[in-house]
């Protein structure tokens, strides 16, 4: 069995994100990186799925970027993907076209399951997973918090806004994932160390039948205005005579 | 401009999040010209085909195959209906049906997609929209290229419109169930069973943090104040991790994203993450023993103080009217 696991390099949440004075985008000078926290759980649940298995399973991480990608790889490699591949692609692309070359990767490679956050925390889009499920007609379960195998299919639990939803997809399938699946594992120094032989693969855009098509345009960018003039109340008689007589929420 | 709305029913209801997606495409095709429709997709749906009619036109798909929202086939059928009316915009509210389907279905359509719009205005003829990215401290103005355009919005950020007097018409729409893929099996949904309104639909909602320090403390004290004002509750993802509080209650980037009248944050510090799911609450009041916690730069009000002491004068006061 072969899983694809799409990563994306994303700027690390515990960072502030600043913008570049015309508004253009974001000011990623001395910005750190990570792998997309929703990714790195779909290669945590990929290496668990080969832990678990009988058959032999093959863990194959997968970047579409530049040659910064090649850190946020290593790190999928040091957890313990088998190996990776980095799509060269100079510019920035949105979701449709992450899901147009996965799924040239995908006819490339052939796995039985694509496993990917599902959602980058960059432009928390929620797209890709989807479209390239419907791209290459597989079956798809999204927002997974529990994955099992169940006689050649996989029984996944879906986190949905009304409760939590059990599905059975047939393989092959595109599987996106959600938070509470799993708690990704710190590669230790030994793993460090040996990911830096493992092969990364590296394939120019221009080798895939893809034109990019852009379908999102960024205008323009702002930070987002979130800072409140907060009244300090000293007491709770205080608090809900200005909700009532000032705020008139109660 | 030929405007679909997808919409989202429990059978006989439709879902507050789709009023608000269609009060997003009433305003759209008033400056754009336009006519604005709405998709029920199910088995056995009049009721909720009914519900629909009273805020827009309707378009009703209805098949045993269909009984079960699953993505494969919902998406072909939306799809289908958009190919064969030449729809120009589809537009659904920013629930997790929606991000799985109607996803889905704009992968089917070529992928001009933008999601969770909380603004938008037609500028020559061309849909501007504003969306958050990067846990909402950045807010991005964007256009899409390519037809159809495929919208999902907070429901947060639109009002429904006011229900009609006339129900509007209702028009069946036949499909071919042979030719639905079939590659997804729905076995059930667990669904939550609470008396509180639903998290992301109530007027206030109470929600607690680390402050708390046990699931019987969250009922009484967070639980306890929702109830006194009607409202529902909500979590910290620090309580969910702490296997405190169940995972549907959680505000956050990777939860649920409210906007309620009155936000109560009880003892949660105000990480960027959760703060990207509820600071749109038009009042929002912190109580927290820190007096330095991010959340009071985010709060209207603020209280310095212990929630185990406080807000239980919280609830007895307001017993006592």
């Amino acid at each position: 069995m072969k899983i694809l696991v799409p990563t994306k390099r994303v700027p690390d949440t515990d960072q502030k994100i600043r913008l570049r004075a015309d508004g253009s985008g974001i000011d990623d000078s001395n910005l750190p990186f990570v792998v997309n926290p929703f990714d790195a759980i779909a290669v945590e649940e990929a290496l668990r799925m080969r832990e678990a298995s009988a058959e032999e399973v093959e863990v194959v991480a997968v970047g579409i970027g530049s040659d910064d990608y090649e850190s946020e790889l290593r790190t999928s490699l040091a957890m313990g993907a088998d190996r990776a591949i980095l799509i060269e692609c100079g510019e920035a692309i949105d979701s449709w076209n992450v899901a147009r070359i996965l799924c040239e990767t995908v006819k490339r490679e052939n796995p039985d399951l694509v496993l990917m956050g599902k959602q980058a925390v960059d432009n928390d889009a929620n797209q890709a997973g989807q479209f390239l499920a419907a791209l290459l007609d597989w079956p798809q379960a999204t927002f997974a918090s529990k994955i099992e195998f169940v006689e050649g299919s996989l029984r996944v639990s879906r986190e949905t806004d009304l409760g939590n939803e059990v599905v059975v997809v047939g393989l092959p399938a595109v599987i996106t994932t959600d938070l509470r699946l799993n708690e990704p594992r710190y590669a230790a120094l030994p793993s460090i160390l040996k990911a830096r032989k493992k092969p990364i693969e590296r394939i120019d855009i221009e080798q895939f039948d893809v034109v990019i098509e852009p379908r999102v345009q960024v205008l323009e960018m702002e930070v987002a205005s979130t800072g409140r003039n907060c009244v300090r109340v000293n007491d709770v008689d205080a608090l809900l005579s200005r909700l009532r007589d000032e705020a008139k929420v109660i | 401009m030929r405007i679909l709305v997808v919409a989202e029913h429990d059978g006989t209801t439709v879902r507050s999040g789709t009023r608000s997606a269609v009060g997003f495409a009433n305003s759209v095709a008033e400056r754009s010209g336009g006519d604005v429709e709405c998709l029920v997709l199910g088995h056995e749906i009049d009721a909720a085909a009914r519900d629909a009619s009273l805020i827009s036109r309707v378009l009703s798909v209805d098949g045993v195959t269909l009984s079960d929202p699953v993505a494969d086939r919902y998406a072909k059928v939306i799809a289908d209906v958009v190919s064969d009316r030449d729809t120009d915009l589809v537009v659904a509210a920013s629930t997790t049906y929606a991000k799985d389907i109607v996803g889905r279905a704009a992968g089917l359509l070529g992928g001009a997609m933008a999601s969770d719009v909380v603004a938008h205005e037609v500028r020559d003829g061309q849909l501007v929209m504003r969306r958050p990215m990067f846990a909402g401290a950045v807010t991005a103005t964007v256009t899409l290229t390519g037809h159809p355009q495929i919208v999902t919005v907070r429901a947060s950020a639109y009002e429904g419109p006011e229900p009609a007097d006339a129900p509007f018409e209702i028009t069946t729409v036949n499909i071919d169930e042979s030719s639905l893929p079939n590659h997804i099996q729905f076995e059930r949904v667990e669904s939550k069973t609470s008396h509180r309104p639903d998290v992301t639909e109530a007027q206030v909602v109470v929600s607690g943090g680390r402050a708390l320090k046990n699931s019987d403390d969250f009922e009484r004290l967070v639980g306890g104040l929702a109830d006194q004002l009607g409202g529902a509750t909500g979590s910290s993802r620090a309580l969910v991790d702490a296997g405190i509080t169940p995972n549907e209650l959680q505000v956050g980037q990777t939860g649920k994203i409210v906007a309620p009248d009155l936000y109560i944050a009880l003892g949660i510090s105000g990480a960027v993450q959760h703060l990207a799911g509820m600071k749109n609450s038009k009042v929002i009041v912190a109580i927290n023993n820190d007096p330095d916690a991010p959340m009071f730069e985010m709060a209207n009000y603020g209280l310095v103080g212990d929630v185990y002491e406080l807000v239980p004068q919280l609830i007895a006061k307001l017993h006592a009217g």
